[in-house]
């Protein structure tokens, strides 16, 4: 399976030219970019790793790839994605995130019902992969 | 002079009520007598403007005296930035002037009421009353006039569009002086909008809650609308959100039918939830519609939802402003996102010169505080023009809107902090609009494909792909610094080489268009067409 979170996952992997783009749309738009990996891609995991800060101050996007490659060279099968963070007032979020490394291979999720009364079913979701400790499982 | 009952009986005793004409005699009988029955719809007849100059009443004289006298008209007024502020379209019936016909909307959406009352005087009055303070005539249309009233804030409950809506647009839209009015804007104040919380979530929350950024949502509505089972209903949900949706919906009409009722709708769904979010690893939500008969009914629906893991439920406009915002503070408590579909809304937004607009409707909505909100496509099947789209865009999504008349907003808003709603487009929209989509319409936003995404020739989750390609495709090449809107069909079909069901979609639906002329656009623009 291929997991679809981030924004551009319904197309084929973005390249390190495609990658600067949107990197430098970002730094132009004000936003600072940061980078974050998991191995443990549950939905609901929100807390990814992080890359080190946040780039507040780079303002060149190649210096930023450089980044993004670093952390790919290091953790060449987890999930790797690059965020930019608007801090303008009102929004105070993230403007946008996508992933820019995945494993070779993504065995998904075990999604496990437990019956309960009234035909209501309790649902959980285990990634597969996070059965082995962290580190191991890719 | 006080009359009572009797005094009032003898005096009309002694009038054919039907003769009453303009003759001055017998209207200086019917002011002496303390009684002028005839009401508006006789004094058009008579000619208004005679009688403003010949009314010599003084304020507390008994009998009717015109509102624009009664202290209804003050156009030396300065609004307070403590004012609600209301521009309305009327269009006065022949001979009444605008100033009257303003200053009669004043004052029967304030304190008065068609005569003279002696108990005003027991009252600090003048602090209660509306103003009508600016009547401007319409470009192009002479019968028509925005007439511009100020609210003092005492007039209004906090917390409650019940009572805004009663006091402003509940007694005057069937008078007999007009032709016709339309509510058009409010400016409602800081000092009123902090009598409420607004959207149980928002849009940045609602992002954060479902890790999505950076580009607007997808849905689907489920379709047919009526006549599936719940196993069959619960399938479309499934395929939809495989495929790649955000979201699906129920549409408004299914609440709880012999054909699928809702405890059975709401178990199917969210199996096809849960499978979906399983296969893609992203959440899923499916618009579980709780819309009820009554509050225990939908309180009750609204609880299994959330027991059933739904991150979303769903109201319908029909449901009214009280219910609306009771829904509200349920879904704050407890975690759950509102979806609103403005059911019925039609019947009173879309005609230009009567009811009232949908900007106006926005922003009762974002007080009541609803996540989402259907606000129009601009190039789908159903009314709304561009500019007025995007006025109720910025309306639903801002913090600071200022006074537009091209997108037809007739004063600033300031929401003062309160979280935006995310508006929905939906009907008649396909994946090959993309381009004028995204630039119409921006990020923070739902396109909600129904038709063009279950009517895909390769099924339900190819439909969903189809869209969700195109979607991130438009969105990377915008972000690229590409003349998206230009060059859209070049990018879709480009993105289409690698996925076999946009270039399926492109090619059933690429060509549709829904280009009619619009019943509404603002007053100083002509209407672009698609």
């Amino acid at each position: 399976m291929r997991i679809t979170q981030g924004a551009f996952s319904f197309l084929p992997d973005l390249s390190d030219e495609e990658i600067l783009a949107q990197v430098s749309y970002s730094l132009n738009s004000g936003w600072s970019v940061s980078v974050e990996f998991t191995d443990d891609p549950h939905p609901r995991n929100t807390y990814w790793s992080m890359w080190g800060l946040p780039m507040f101050d780079l303002s060149e996007p190649a210096g930023v790839v450089e980044e993004i490659n670093r952390c790919r060279q290091t953790y060449p099968n987890h999930y790797i994605r690059v965020n930019a963070f608007d801090s303008s007032y009102g929004r105070q979020t993230t403007a946008l995130s996508f992933i820019v490394n995945r494993p070779a291979d993504e065995p998904g999720f075990r999604l496990s019902r437990s019956e309960g009364h009234d035909r209501r079913i309790n649902y959980s979701i285990t990634s597969y992969a996070s059965e082995k400790p962290s580190g191991q499982r890719y | 002079m006080l009359y009572s009952k009797r005094d009032r009986s003898i005096a009309l005793s002694g009038f054919d009520l039907k003769t009453i004409g303009p003759t001055p005699c017998i209207r200086s009988a019917l002011t002496l007598s303390g009684v002028r029955f005839c009401g508006f719809g006789s004094r058009i007849g008579v000619g208004m403007e005679v009688e403003i100059d010949q009314v010599e009443t003084s304020r507390w004289g008994a009998g009717v005296i015109p509102y624009t006298k009664m202290g209804f008209w003050q156009p030396d007024y300065e609004p307070k930035d403590s004012d609600i502020l209301a521009a309305f379209r009327i269009t006065p019936q022949p001979n009444v002037p605008p100033e009257e016909a303003g200053a009669a909307v004043a004052g029967e959406s304030s304190t008065a009421t068609w005569t003279v009352v002696w108990t005003d005087r027991l009252t600090s009055y003048e602090h209660y009353q509306a103003k009508c303070y600016r009547v401007d005539p319409v470009p192009g249309n002479p019968e028509q006039f925005i007439a511009y009233i100020a609210y003092d804030l005492d007039l209004f409950e906090e917390g409650s569009i019940a009572n805004m809506t009663s006091s402003i647009i509940g007694n005057v839209f069937g008078f007999k002086a007009l032709k016709a009015l339309r509510l058009e804007d409010l400016r409602i104040p800081p000092h009123y909008t902090k009598t409420f919380q607004g959207p149980p979530h928002g849009i940045v929350m609602e992002r954060e809650y479902l890790n999505k950024f950076g580009r607007p949502l997808l849905g689907a509505t489920i379709k047919p609308k009526l006549g599936l089972s719940a196993r069959n209903y619960g399938r479309v949900v499934y395929e939809g959100l495989r495929g790649g949706l955000d979201f699906t919906k129920d549409d408004e009409n299914i609440n709880s039918q012999p054909f699928m009722r809702w405890r059975d709708r709401f178990l199917y769904c969210m199996e096809g939830v849960q499978m979906a979010q399983a296969e893609t690893g992203e959440i899923k939500g499916h618009y579980l519609n709780i819309t009820a008969g009554t509050m225990e009914e939908m309180y009750e629906r609204a609880e299994f939802a959330k027991k059933l893991g739904s991150v979303v439920v769903m109201i319908d406009l029909t449901i009214g402003y009280t219910a609306m915002t009771s829904m509200s503070k349920w879904c704050r408590r407890n975690g759950v996102l509102l979806h609103l579909h403005r059911a019925g809304h039609s019947t009173f937004t879309r005609q230009k010169s009567h009811g009232v607009n949908f900007r106006v409707l926005a922003k009762w909505s974002r007080l009541i505080g609803v996540d989402h909100i259907h606000a129009g496509t601009i190039v789908g099947k159903l009314e709304g023009d561009p500019n007025s789209v995007q006025g109720y865009y910025d309306t639903l999504r801002l913090d600071k809107v200022s006074a537009n008349p091209v997108r037809g907003l007739y004063f600033d808003q300031d929401w003062a902090s309160m979280p935006g709603v995310m508006p929905v487009a939906s009907g008649g929209i396909h994946a090959g609009q993309m381009h004028q989509l995204l630039h119409y319409l921006g990020d923070d936003v739902i396109f909600q494909f129904g038709g063009g995404t279950i009517g895909h020739p390769m099924g339900i989750a190819a439909g969903a792909s189809a869209n969700r390609v195109a979607l991130e495709a438009m969105v990377k090449a915008r972000n690229e610094g590409r003349d998206f809107l230009q060059e859209g069909e070049v990018i879709l079909r480009k993105a289409a080489q690698g996925s076999p069901e946009l270039e399926a979609a492109l090619d059933v639906w690429g060509s549709i268009t829904f280009d009619y002329e619009s019943t509404d656009t603002p007053d100083v623009v002509a209407t672009p067409s698609f």
